[in-house]
């Protein structure tokens, strides 16, 4: 589908809706292109393609409220009984005084400078480039260490576009693309295959990095051989930039308008409170020009805009969206995030670890989970044993518990490394005081 | 809906009414599949197949006392994959017509390069297996129909406890018809019901908030609701958050670990279950790649992978390959009998298919899966094995889990507990992650009791970024030391 004819068939959907007993509705048309390359012993062991579309459509009738999606968009009359039949079902829920679309003053009404979330050559990239780039990632690999036993190189891309159109004067379109080389390797040690993985992405094709990604996950897979669980205790812990994504996400979930009425959140009621250490601050940027979260308005249609969540451990503001917001008697400040933008430090990695005289460097997480209504939490890790500033052995098999409303308190440095290959841009973050479960 | 066309002249191709139903459904006659899968065959596949799929799926929820939304969603299309080897092209098409199908299958035949004329005129139909036949389709059902159910459960959990504060609740339901073709002929298909139940509450007490929830999944249709099922969630749900209060953690490191009988299937599911999958397996990943046919745990310990339990969530008539669906020993008196498996492992190890390759939706490629996944009872009793732990955890209720395949270390989320000291149960613990190494978690179960129990809740397992459902059982059995999240 064109990007027009999103808009025609989303506008209709829209009028559809309203003439057939809905107060208002709001209509969104998604549009995905994929594809994928999967490579192992120098020939392709997946070759995949696809092309998605569906509308989902929220409705607000009688101030009864429900939500539908559906991917069959080619018959008229077929989505326009879908529709009736939706709206027919909806009657039968509770009044809820709090549904309604987004005060119009709200919504983003254009203008906003380009955010270049596109690659305009997405269509026209060779699929024989695709299978190539994933044969090379392969090819730093092999045959570089005796004790490799399997190598998969992964290239995929997509594009992904969409149309909104609400009852009450919205309209806006949205698009990206995304381009990324994969390489997994597992390698021998004793009874053990440890594995590692790598991977670059990029929103234009010609920025993505192509070398170092199959090298990298090897050196990675290596350095896992001969890894032990240490005896418990309590110590520093670095989590390495891509990784620091995992410590934040509970916070971010806390400060959701739906988590603080439904009474699943430890921040409830914290704004103007300290909830970290002075070097936590944390800006959500929907503006950096090519940034993975960039966007003028969010999922309901509101105008985003910058705004500091955290400023140097004091939270300043929820994400609130339209529903929750009546419920909270809160405004509502979109409940999505754009890029979050955590402020770095002055060290890379190497002096982080360098700083410490006996800790754990965190370079995996597996499994755990966090309680949502008191902050704690309980993770599986693996990563380095640190003494005097270096990495003296792989460790695995140990978990770290705690309770988040204190471990951010305890974050004692931060890296000048922000990972920017994410929509949260986090830096490597050094906290005190972890308890460390293992012999 | 889909509404049925005339179905054209299929002369020379004897097919049932059951079948028709389903190419009616569809939109597709058994030319057109032949056609598809012929061209699927053009480049000199080996095997190629066609999965069709409609699925249609509800959930209607409540929230602060009233049932207050309704979300429903149509998923629709059709996947071509062919296989040349170990290698897999695939493509899909939302529209069902011959040209997009015929589109879709020129994408997935170019995984093969050799061009050359494949000619399918077989047509074998099979009869699915029936695991869960329903009195009452969930299409049928309204929503007037389901919203008192929802109204029932939040009463039922603030009348149990007056520390509740806030309830939620939802009722899922989802209903795929199935239609499977391949390039050996074979024509079958599924009508696949699931529904889930959950329940959530918050309580407080001084200041304190806990929260809780409880599920109930099955392959039913609407005649499964009922006041025993409301009851038995809504209990649980209170029950699960009740005891949260005044829960402390154990000490951080190396203990003996009793998982009570139920959802500690999970345990197999992580520790061995993914370790087990022959796509691991065939490319050497897997920890347990060398250890077909050894002796991997003590001679009482049996583990069984199942797709045929009736109206089990985890169940399947056919798999996602047009394969049958079986009741698999992994673990046989200790010794490791099976691994699961796909078509291509299959071929690749060559074993008769288990009946485990599964996909998420017509946009996937089948891998192998598990579906129910469970050990029988063992020569112990509940009361023998906590009264042989010092200093350790009694653990049966979880929320997630996790496995590195290669290092084997798996780990599961315990949302509560009890701790075991001298012999008995004591304090109740909450919220810590416990990890393991799967062989060596295996091999240090040292006893199981005869109290086997199937967990029924609403478990989904996630891999290679496709979700499909699944269940676990397990009688009470000690593993010998496990290392726990803790506070020291």
């Amino acid at each position: 589908m064109t990007r027009n004819e999103k808009y025609e068939l989303a506008r209709w959907a829209v009028k559809n809706a309203v003439e057939n007993g809905a107060d208002q509705a709001s209509v969104t048309i998604y549009n995905n292109s994929n594809s994928r390359v999967e490579v192992r012993e120098e020939q392709i062991d997946r070759l995949e393609k696809a092309n998605r579309n569906s509308m989902r459509i929220n409705l607000y009738v009688e101030k009864k409220y429900s939500s539908h999606s559906t991917n069959r968009l080619t018959n008229k009359d077929e989505l326009g009984k879908f529709i009736r039949q939706a709206i027919a079902g909806t009657r039968y829920l509770s009044e809820d005084e709090f549904r309604t679309l987004p005060d119009p003053e709200l919504y983003y009404r254009g203008g906003g400078t380009e955010l270049n979330t596109m690659d305009p050559g997405f269509d026209s990239i060779d699929p024989q480039l695709k299978i190539d780039q994933a044969f090379s990632t392969e090819k730093e690999v092999l045959g570089k260490d005796e004790r490799i036993i399997s190598v998969t190189a992964t290239y995929s891309d997509g594009k992904n576009e969409t149309v909104m159109v609400t009852s009450n004067g919205f309209e806006g379109d949205t698009g990206n693309t995304f381009y990324s080389l994969v390489a997994s390797v597992s390698v021998r040690s004793g009874d053990a295959r440890p594995q590692s993985y790598w991977y670059e992405s990029a929103i234009f094709h010609d920025k993505l990095v192509r070398e170092g990604i199959g090298s990298t996950a090897l050196e990675r897979a290596l350095q896992k051989i001969g890894q032990q669980k240490i005896r418990t205790g309590t110590m520093p812990m670095i989590v390495e930039n891509r990784l620091a994504a995992n410590a934040l996400s509970p916070i971010i979930q806390a400060l959701q308008g739906s988590s603080i009425q439904q009474k699943n959140s430890f921040l409830i009621g914290m704004t103007g409170e300290k909830i970290g250490s002075g070097l936590m601050t944390i800006v959500d940027d929907p503006f950096i020009i090519s940034g993975r979260g960039s966007r003028h308005f969010d999922n309901e249609g509101l105008a985003t805009r910058k705004r500091t969540i955290i400023d140097r451990g004091v939270l300043k503001e929820y994400y609130i969206d339209t529903y929750y917001g009546k419920k909270l008697d809160m405004a509502p400040t979109s409940g999505d995030t754009t890029n979050l933008v955590f402020d770095p430090g002055d060290k890379n990695l190497e002096e982080l670890v360098a700083s410490i005289d006996r800790g754990i460097l965190v370079t995996g997480f597996n499994g755990g989970n966090s309680n949502g209504s008191t902050g704690d939490f309980s993770y599986g890790i693996e990563g380095f044993l640190i003494e005097k500033g270096k990495r003296v052995q792989p460790v695995s098999e140990m978990n770290i518990t705690g309770n988040f409303k204190q471990v951010w308190k305890d974050l004692v440095a931060v890296g000048n490394d922000v990972y920017t290959q994410s929509s949260w841009r986090t830096p490597s973050l050094v906290f005190d005081n972890i308890q460390f479960s293992g012999l | 809906m889909v509404l049925p066309p005339l179905l054209s002249s299929c002369q020379n191709i004897q097919i049932s009414p059951d079948v028709k139903y389903y190419l009616d459904h569809f939109e597709v006659t058994p030319e057109m599949l032949q056609k598809v899968i012929s061209e699927a065959m053009s480049k000199g596949g080996d095997y190629a197949d066609l999965f069709f799929e409609h699925r249609i799926a509800n959930t209607l929820a409540l929230e602060d006392g009233i049932v207050n939304r309704a979300y429903s969603n149509v998923d629709y299309g059709m996947g071509v994959r062919v296989l040349k080897g170990d290698q897999t092209g695939f493509a899909y098409t939302e529209n069902i017509s011959l040209e997009e199908m015929l589109d879709a299958a020129k994408t997935a035949a170019s995984i093969a390069g050799d061009p050359v004329t494949f000619k399918q005129d077989g047509l074998l139909e099979k009869i699915p297996a029936d695991y869960y036949r329903i009195s009452r389709k969930w299409e049928d059902a309204s929503v007037e129909e389901k919203v008192p159910y929802l109204q029932q459960i939040n009463s039922r959990v603030f009348e149990l406890d007056g520390k509740v504060t806030k309830v939620s609740a939802s009722l899922a339901d989802e209903t795929a018809y199935v239609l499977f073709y391949n390039s050996e002929g074979r024509l079958t298909y599924d009508y696949r019901p699931l529904a889930s139940f959950r329940a959530r509450c918050v309580m407080e007490q001084n200041g304190q908030i806990e929260s809780g929830s409880s599920s109930r999944s099955y392959r039913k249709g609407f005649e499964w609701l009922g006041e025993d099922l409301v009851e038995e969630i809504a209990r649980e749900a209170v029950d699960n958050t009740n005891i949260l209060f005044g829960a402390t953690r154990p000490d951080a490191g190396e203990m003996p670990v009793v998982l009570g009988a139920g959802g500690s299937g999970i345990l197999l599911h992580e520790a061995m279950g993914h370790a087990f999958e022959a796509d691991f397996n065939r490319k050497n990943e897997s920890i347990f790649s060398d250890k077909m046919g050894k002796s991997i745990a003590l001679d009482f310990i049996n583990i069984i992978e199942d797709g045929t339990i009736e109206h089990n969530r985890g169940a399947i008539n056919i798999d996602d390959e047009g394969n049958d669906v079986k009741k698999v020993y992994l673990v046989k008196d200790g010794r490791l009998e099976s691994y699961i498996h796909d078509r291509i492992s299959s071929r690749f190890y060559n074993v008769e298919p288990t009946g485990n390759g599964r996909r998420q939706s017509f946009r996937n490629i089948p891998i192998p899966r598990m579906r129910c996944t469970y050990m029988e009872n063992g020569p112990h009793t509940k009361e023998e094995i906590i009264s042989q732990v010092d200093y350790g955890v009694y653990v049966d209720n979880f929320s997630n889990g996790q496995v590195n395949i290669g290092a084997g270390d798996f780990t599961f989320f315990v949302k509560s507990g009890t701790l075991i000291e001298k012999g008995k149960l004591t304090r109740t613990i909450k919220d810590i992650n416990i990890i393991g190494n799967g062989p060596q978690a295996l091999a240090d179960i040292t006893m199981a009791a005869g109290d086997f129990k199937m967990d029924n809740g609403t478990w989904t397992c996630g891999k290679g970024g496709q979700s499909v459902p699944v269940t676990m059982g397990l009688p009470t059995v000690l593993v010998k030391k496990l290392t726990v999240g803790g506070m020291s």
